[in-house]
């Protein structure tokens, strides 16, 4: 059944492609945006909400989970995720990917990676073809990156016969096998094994090249390094089919939160040091880095409440990627429109989805949210599967006033009422 | 024939390293571990100002010496010691360390001694529990007891540590003995050095306080004390090091290598050595040269005076 025709009014329209936000409404109808701009008129029947002013754009897009975590994405503004294959078990078969797809309905869209290899042991190709079919939207190595450089090489040249995007995690295997943390003073005084941030380097410059031999388009979706950032900028000025993310931690933490052994800091891969983390944000502002992704990891506290190299890497992030992205914002470093683009449009773009433009005939998944309302994150309190954040006790700033997805309110705060 | 009973409380609840340590409390635990040094040699070894006390050793990961150091200190002082010796697999049966922590505390101890393979693990217990925690090593972190045995052993030997030539050689990326040595020979003012070879050496060992060498003559030369670390024998799957045989030849502690330090060097080791892999018997049997055994006499007097140390504020509530 299809939902009553929506009206926004009110609202200031961040169109992500156009880079333009403007005051204006925007009318639902049939699931689709049906009309974009100043005093349109509510149809007879529509429900109409106030915006008063608040930013509205596409519902987010968040493109690297591992878990499809509703509650979370609800919470975060998110009505697509996609899904790594790192599932139990792993997304190696179609009807996997088939089951995976249908995880979230009706409030959320679960887009699944297809497993590169079976079982996601870089050894034989996964039958990527047949989990195109049932519904992959591209082919992930999961956590970590394959190791066999040969095997890697094959799957490229497959993948790109397919057109599907390959998204290959950038750390050499070998030298990131047994550590916890990034080579450093850190490191060293907490006596924890590491490796050298050039780790990420290594997989990005050899992933690079075997793309650049095959034509096949690669997304490397954690770039945490300046060492990552210059190799991406590199690639793409030599026009390269490449694209790459990035995740909040990377920008805004450094290594040095992991002093005291706080597990909740060990993430995969591991925090850099500032300077890396200064490189990360200006690649994210100037388009290097195209997405910001959660890589939303709940684990329970028993998984992390360990010692530091036993705890579960991996933090809960969905419903912080709006408010950690604006604290960017808010700090000056990257634009509202460029946060939005990396949340929405670029991860649409590159996997081919219906999502993330405020344009007429567009899919109605919508985010109204106020960027300046300020509140605390609080790790037990927050929505989703598990709380295991890095940033428990930060003030952040940005609420999300109402998510829309296919023309449905799945949440809409207090400050908007809902009339009709 | 007892320590001070009277002085400055000590300002730690626990003692988990060397790092956060002030210059002061390293000379307090080394001033009253010097006392303790003389009632070990006593006939009659006991002192039981810990009587009724209990003491729980629980060693996560295998150590024979010191654990038999802190039961024997513990019991010099009247303790009931009690060992836990569990392997690491053993407690993998589905309890999570902090379940046991938990466990630990509910038995009502008065102190924990805690050795764990992973570096923070001792803290994170120590973080749970209601009585003192001393670290007897944790991963590749810090093994303070190690360290305050190893500078009283220095200085009984040199009459002091402020401005002596420090030489720590070897496996120094695995070593949480060389960390905790790093920062008390930094506090107390020596000259540190850290050779290794550039496989074994950690990133940024300058900043822990220690001037890197990665050729054994030149570390040693001129050293007044020579510290040896123990190379484990698995170290050579990882390609670390090559072989024994190699490793022997380019950083063992010889006779011929040693004659570049100072005449009156000391030679130390924490334990157990590998004899022919990183120290030459013949080093570590010189009586006037090796500090060796010096260092595990030394080991019980440290742990004696850290254990009534950290028990004193408790003991002071006691009707």
């Amino acid at each position: 059944m299809t939902p009553p025709d929506l009206l926004v009014t009110n609202a200031r329209l961040l169109d992500p492609e156009a880079g333009t936000l403007v005051a204006g409404d925007l009318l639902v109808r049939e699931r689709r945006i049906a009309a974009l701009g100043p005093g349109l008129a509510a149809p007879e029947g529509a429900r109409v909400i106030d915006a008063r002013g608040h930013v509205l754009a596409p519902a987010l897009i968040d493109s690297c989970v591992f878990r499809a975590d509703i509650a979370a994405a609800t919470a975060g503004g998110i009505a697509t995720m996609l899904l790594m294959p790192d599932q139990t078990p792993p997304l190696d078969d179609p009807a996997l990917v088939e089951r995976a797809e249908r995880l979230g309905k009706p409030r959320l869209w679960v887009r699944p990676l297809a497993a590169a290899t079976r079982r996601l042991e870089g050894r034989e190709l996964a039958d990527l073809a047949l989990m195109q079919a049932a519904g992959a939207v591209g082919v992930a190595t999961g956590r970590g990156s394959i190791a066999d450089t040969a095997v890697m090489l094959r799957l490229l040249r497959y993948a790109g016969g397919l057109g599907l995007v390959t998204v290959s995690h950038p750390e050499d295997a070998a030298l990131v096998a047994g550590t916890v943390a990034t080579e450093g003073d850190m490191a060293t005084r907490l006596g924890l094994p590491a490796a050298p941030a050039a780790a990420e380097a290594l997989a990005i410059a050899r992933d690079l090249r075997l793309a650049a031999l095959t034509g096949a388009p690669l997304h490397i979706p954690c770039v945490t390094t300046a060492e990552g950032v210059a190799l991406v900028r590199a690639a793409k000025a030599a026009e390269q089919d490449v694209t790459a993310a990035t995740a909040p931690p990377y920008c805004l933490l450094s290594d040095a939160a992991l002093a005291g052994y706080r597990s909740f800091a060990r993430l995969s891969p591991p925090l850099r040091a500032d300077a890396d983390r200064r490189a990360v944000v200006a690649a994210l502002a100037d388009g290097t880095i195209d997405m910001l992704a959660s890589r939303h990891d709940p684990r329970s506290s028993d998984e992390k409440r360990q010692p530091f190299a036993e705890a579960a890497p991996g933090d809960a992030g969905a419903a912080l990627l709006l408010p950690l992205g604006l604290s960017l914002v808010h700090q000056g470093l990257l634009s509202l429109e460029r946060l939005v683009a990396a949340v929405t449009l670029a991860p649409a773009r590159r996997f081919g989805l219906p999502g993330g433009r405020l344009q007429p005939d567009a899919p109605a998944d919508l985010l109204l949210f106020d960027p300046d309302a300020p509140w605390r994150v609080e790790s037990d309190r927050l929505p989703g599967l598990a709380g295991n954040t890095p940033f428990d006790g930060l003030g952040v700033q940005g609420r999300v006033l109402l998510l829309v997805k296919g023309g449905e309110i799945l949440h809409s705060a207090p400050e908007v009422p809902c009339h009709g | 024939m007892a320590s001070a009973t009277v002085s400055a409380p000590f300002p730690h609840r626990h003692l988990l390293a060397i790092e956060g340590l002030s210059r002061a409390d390293i000379l307090q635990l080394l001033d009253e571990a010097e006392a303790w040094v003389e009632t070990g040699r006593h006939a009659r070894k006991h002192d039981d100002r810990l009587a009724g006390l209990t003491q729980v050793n629980a060693f996560f990961e295998a150590s024979t010496r010191t654990l038999l150091s802190f039961e024997i200190a513990g019991k010099r002082l009247g303790a009931d010691v009690v060992n836990l010796v569990a392997s690491q697999s053993s407690l993998k049966k589905g309890e999570t360390l902090l379940d046991t922590a938990l466990t630990l505390n509910a038995m009502r101890p008065d102190v924990i001694v805690i050795r764990h393979e992973s570096s923070g693990a001792v803290a994170l217990i120590a973080e749970k529990v209601d009585c003192p925690v001393i670290n007897a090593g944790d991963g590749r972190h810090e093994h303070p007891t190690q360290a305050l045995l190893d500078a009283l052993t220095i200085r009984r030997r040199k009459g002091r540590i402020e401005g002596l030539k420090v030489a720590i050689c070897g496996d120094i990326l695995h070593s949480r003995v060389a960390r905790s040595n790093f920062h008390l020979l930094a506090a107390l003012g020596a000259e540190v050095r850290a050779v290794a070879p550039p496989t074994l050496m950690p990133h940024g060992v300058e900043r822990l306080g220690a001037r890197p060498f990665t050729r054994m003559d030149e570390g040693l030369a001129g050293a007044d004390v020579v510290m040896m670390l123990r190379l484990q024998l698995e170290r050579m799957d990882g390609a670390w090091v090559p072989s024994t045989r190699e490793y022997f030849a380019t950083f063992g502690l010889t006779e011929a290598r040693l004659a570049h330090a100072a005449p009156d060097v000391l030679v130390m080791h924490p334990g157990p050595m590998n004899r022919g892999v990183e120290i030459a018997s013949s080093v570590a049997d010189d009586i006037q040269r090796s500090a060796i055994t010096e260092q595990v006499e030394m080991g019980v007097a440290v742990r004696m005076a850290c254990l009534d140390l950290l028990t004193r504020a408790r003991r002071a509530e006691r009707p």
